[in-house]
């Protein structure tokens, strides 16, 4: 003990010498500020993201954190009006389809540069088209989810989950003129140029950075120098840092922006993965908007001054039936599945059950999607005529298995045991029997009833990714699938027939005329459609809620 | 000593390779899987086969074991699937956070505890002894996650903290260790000092209450029984004073069990620092590890999860060699 008791020299020796070390740790060590940094007037806004970007390439990306960050710094060809799923000029002035819809001609506005200073004119619109087609590697080809779906395959298949390739080839016929060829005519287009996978970026960059170098490494992915540090674009912001121990995400005014000219001269996006916690930060200042609030806390949230903007609802939930399931037998009968629709009271469900601002669904395509139609079979609340259904049918002793995730909140689905229990309460009324199966979303849920069809009824929803039916119907109807168990050429045959419909009115027809096709077929039920919200500070003006959530900070101010 | 340190060493393997066996069977064992989690909303089956085929997810767990052992042996644990960036390059990026917040909270335990426990066994049967008695308690009892919301809701606003994170958003400070509190005061960022501190005042205090009350109880315990010692009798008796004896006697010979106690507890808090991290966005290992089990991120969970077993190992084999130095029969045995 006595050896441990310390001289009050021996203390006074320690205190100088911690001092010592205080000052020699600082001399070893240089502030790495920048003096006066900013300049500019515009300030600086924080929005407080959910999750980590994946990367800032977007060809390479399928989710929204990502997307987020890579619509500030990219622009793409075509883009959705502000506020809605129409379509607006981008880096094309003008966009014109052949007769047989396997050509389009982009007249490209003039005088754009990427902010590394390389032009951008037709050539680089083809460098990029190009880029995607040749890519090679399963490793690569296997993470441009958006690229498959649309142009169905690539010059050299990896895999064969994909299929013929869309894309044939692209030719710069002057500077202002890219011509992009196609194998095949596709309904997709010309909505899915504003995918912002689709984003135009600085050949110069990508070459420069070896951006196409995916490697696969044991059970995970590496990218390139390009997409973690080096992404270029011609957008209203530019990348500036990612820092991942402070989980910020740094853009700058774009100065040589010529599309759209960002107001703010920073956008930091701080990644914030639990809901109260950015909820919190909001109210404390730290940050001055972010993604999803709950529903719950919408009224809090405004009481508090802050402002909740609802998105125009872009998705729909649905009931899933499963024609091959348990049941299967009985609900093969369309009789059984129009009393199914007939027995569950969805105005009541939209109107106790979920946030502001969602609605009944009537189809399966949200209303501000061309190829909606108000003429389709509506199957009005009429428990009577339910029973009477059944009754006809010879389904009245009918027991179904249904099936609903946990552990997941969907933007068409904030509570998934809210929904089956309106739902179940309701069949069980008109006399039907509910085996209850919950599964947690990524723990089996997904597998048992889209891949292995375990169930008779099920939950599931879809939030569009670009203005076009089939982008909804399609992904659902168009061809056999496990999740809904039924073979239906005629419905099969007239979705493909309505996707390699000429875009424009024709395109719009066709999907109307599919869309009460199906309604009278019913494979499914479809229940609502719950648009999501984003909450930004009293300060803040100028951002547009956006059905696709492609919200653009370039007319964001924050003073 | 040598030989003490090269056998523990070497039992330390087999402990290891049996845990990296369990870790790697128990990811594979969860239902869903890190294909399905990168696809999101998107994911078909088809979508979710490829993926898991481009990654060998769908070879035998056997054969995926000994690919993973052997890059693992090569310092190669892969790059995470959420953020894309190397496995070990994250636990580089991320481990100062935590062990800034461990240290914090040891400081706020010990510093609070000790005192506490002191005051609670000098006026043994009080109300002082009481009120601490039922407050370490609640330290002990209540989860830390609600104890971090409480936080946030009632203290944050009004005593003007930030109520997460770890540094104010768009703050300007140089990073060199990525210890925030140690790169403010090596480049005189001041501002980042004092900032860095306020962002661990409250996560500190979460994280602390289950140390704190066990330190306050040791302490408390521990002094009760010093207090009765006959040679506390015998320096009253020979004329020294209340606070010499309290400082010189009481305190020196009662800290003896807490100090192995505070040892003990490091190894607790980082299980705390789990939910506290998470609950403050606090980014630190902890945080890490959330974010990869909801996303079924094996390479970052197998590379935490034998990290966290590395820590352990390697903490136990100092106490066992603090003993060995304290009390040589155990070398000898």
């Amino acid at each position: 003990m006595q050896q441990l008791r310390l001289t009050r020299t021996r203390r006074v020796a320690l205190i100088g010498l911690a001092g010592a070390l205080a000052v020699s740790l600082s001399a070893c060590a240089e502030s790495k500020r920048e003096e006066g940094a900013g300049g500019g007037s515009g300030g600086t806004m924080i929005f407080g993201a959910a999750g980590n970007p994946k990367l800032f390439d977007p060809i390479f990306n399928d989710e929204g954190e990502t997307f987020r960050i890579t619509r500030q710094i990219f622009d793409t060809l075509i883009q959705n009006k502000p506020g809605t799923a129409d379509l607006e000029p981008s880096l094309a002035e003008k966009w014109e389809p052949a007769n047989d819809g396997k050509t389009w001609t982009f007249s490209l506005k003039q005088g754009v540069k990427f902010s590394d200073g390389t032009p951008f004119d037709a050539t680089a619109v083809c460098f990029n088209f190009d880029r995607w087609y040749n890519m090679k590697g399963a490793a690569a080809q296997s993470q441009m989810i958006y690229y498959a779906d649309v142009f169905g395959g690539f010059a050299k298949n990896e895999s064969d989950d994909y299929s013929d390739p869309v894309y044939k080839s692209c030719e710069a016929k002057d500077p202002a003129t890219a011509v992009v060829n196609l194998n095949k005519a596709k309904g997709a287009f010309p909505a899915a140029f504003t995918l912002p996978s689709f984003a135009m970026q600085s050949p110069t960059a990508l070459k420069q950075y070896k951006s196409d170098e995916v490697t696969q490494s044991g059970d995970s992915f590496t990218y390139s120098e390009y997409a973690n540090k080096h992404p270029v674009g011609t957008g209203p912001f530019k990348f500036d840092s990612w820092d991942q121990g402070k989980g910020e995400i740094a853009l700058s005014k774009n100065d040589t922006s010529p599309t759209q000219t960002a107001k703010l001269d920073k956008l930091i996006f701080k990644v914030i993965p639990d809901e109260n916690a950015r909820k919190q930060a909001l109210k404390a200042g730290d940050i001055q908007g972010y993604d999803y609030p709950a529903p719950a806390d919408y009224g809090l949230l405004r009481n508090e001054g802050e402002q909740v903007l609802v998105r125009p609802p872009f998705n729909v939930l649905y009931m899933g039936i499963n024609q091959s399931g348990p049941a299967g037998e009985k609900l093969k009968d369309v009789k059984v599945r129009q009393a199914l629709a007939y027995g569950i009271n969805r105005e009541q469900f939209v109107k106790s059950k979920l946030p502001e601002g969602a609605e009944v669904a009537t189809e399966f395509v949200p209303k501000t999607i061309s190829g909606y139609t108000d003429e389709v079979t509506k199957y009005p609340y009429n428990p009577e005529k339910a029973k009477q259904l059944l009754q006809e049918a010879g389904a009245t002793n009918l027991t179904l298995k249904f099936y609903y995730p946990t552990e997941v909140t969907r933007p068409y689905m904030p509570n998934p045991a809210d929904v089956f229990t309106s739902m179940s309460e309701d069949l069980k009324a008109i006399g039907i029997k509910i085996e209850p199966v919950a599964k947690p979303w990524n723990g089996g849920y997904k597998d048992d009833v889209q891949k292995f069809g375990h169930q008779d009824l099920h939950l599931l929803g879809w939030t569009g990714d670009y203005n076009d039916a089939g982008n909804f119907v399609g992904t659902f109807f168009g061809r056999k699938k496990p999740e809904f168990g039924f073979d239906n050429p005629q419905l099969f045959q007239a979705l493909s027939a309505a996707d390699a419909s000429p875009a424009g009115d024709a395109h719009a027809k066709a999907y109307q005329e599919v869309n009460k096709q199906i309604m009278d077929y019913l494979p499914a039920i479809p229940i609502s459609y719950g648009p999501p919200a984003i909450v930004v500070g009293p300060k803040v003006k100028g951002l547009v809620a956006s059905p696709l959530t492609d919200e653009r900070f370039n007319t964001v101010t924050v003073n | 000593m040598l030989r003490f340190l090269v056998r523990r060493l070497l039992q330390a393997i087999p402990t290891l390779l049996i845990l990296s066996i369990l870790v790697f069977a128990w990811l594979r064992s969860l239902p869903g899987g890190p294909a399905a989690a990168l696809l999101g909303d998107k994911a078909t089956p088809e979508k979710i086969a490829n993926l898991n085929h481009v990654l060998g997810l769908d070879q035998p767990v056997v054969i995926q074991y000994f690919k993973f052992l052997g890059r693992a042996l090569t310092g190669d644990f892969g790059a995470s699937l959420v953020s894309t960036q190397p496995v070990m390059s994250e636990i580089g990026t991320f481990l100062p956070a935590t062990i800034e917040l461990g240290i914090s909270a040891m400081i706020v335990a010990v510093l609070i505890g000790i005192p506490a426990g002191y005051i609670s066994a000098r006026y043994h049967g009080g109300a002082a002894d009481n009120v601490i008695i039922v407050l370490t308690l609640i330290g002990v009892a209540v989860p830390v996650f609600f104890l971090g919301y409480m936080m946030q809701d009632l203290l944050a606003g009004p005593l003007g903290l930030p109520s997460q994170g770890r540094q104010a958003a768009g703050l300007d400070a140089t990073a060199i260790t990525n210890f925030a509190v140690l790169d403010g005061i090596m480049t005189s960022e001041w501002d980042a000092v004092w900032d860095a501190i306020r962002h661990l005042i409250l996560p500190a205090f979460a994280l602390a209450t289950i140390p704190l009350a066990v330190i306050t109880r040791i302490t408390r315990a521990s002094v009760l029984e010093v207090l009765n010692e006959d040679f506390i009798r015998t320096a009253h008796s020979k004329g020294l004073t209340e606070p010499v004896v309290r400082r010189r006697h009481v305190l020196r010979n009662g800290l003896l069990p807490v100090v192995t106690t505070i040892g003990l507890q490091t190894g607790a808090l980082l299980g705390g620092a789990v939910l506290t991290e998470r609950v403050f966005n606090f980014r630190g290992l902890g945080f890490l590890l959330a974010e990869g089990i909801e996303r079924r991120d094996y390479p970052r969970l197998q590379a935490l999860l034998l990290f966290g077993a590395l820590v352990y190992v390697l903490v136990n084999m100092l106490v066992d060699v603090s003993y060995g130095i304290i009390d040589p029969r155990v070398r000898v045995r």
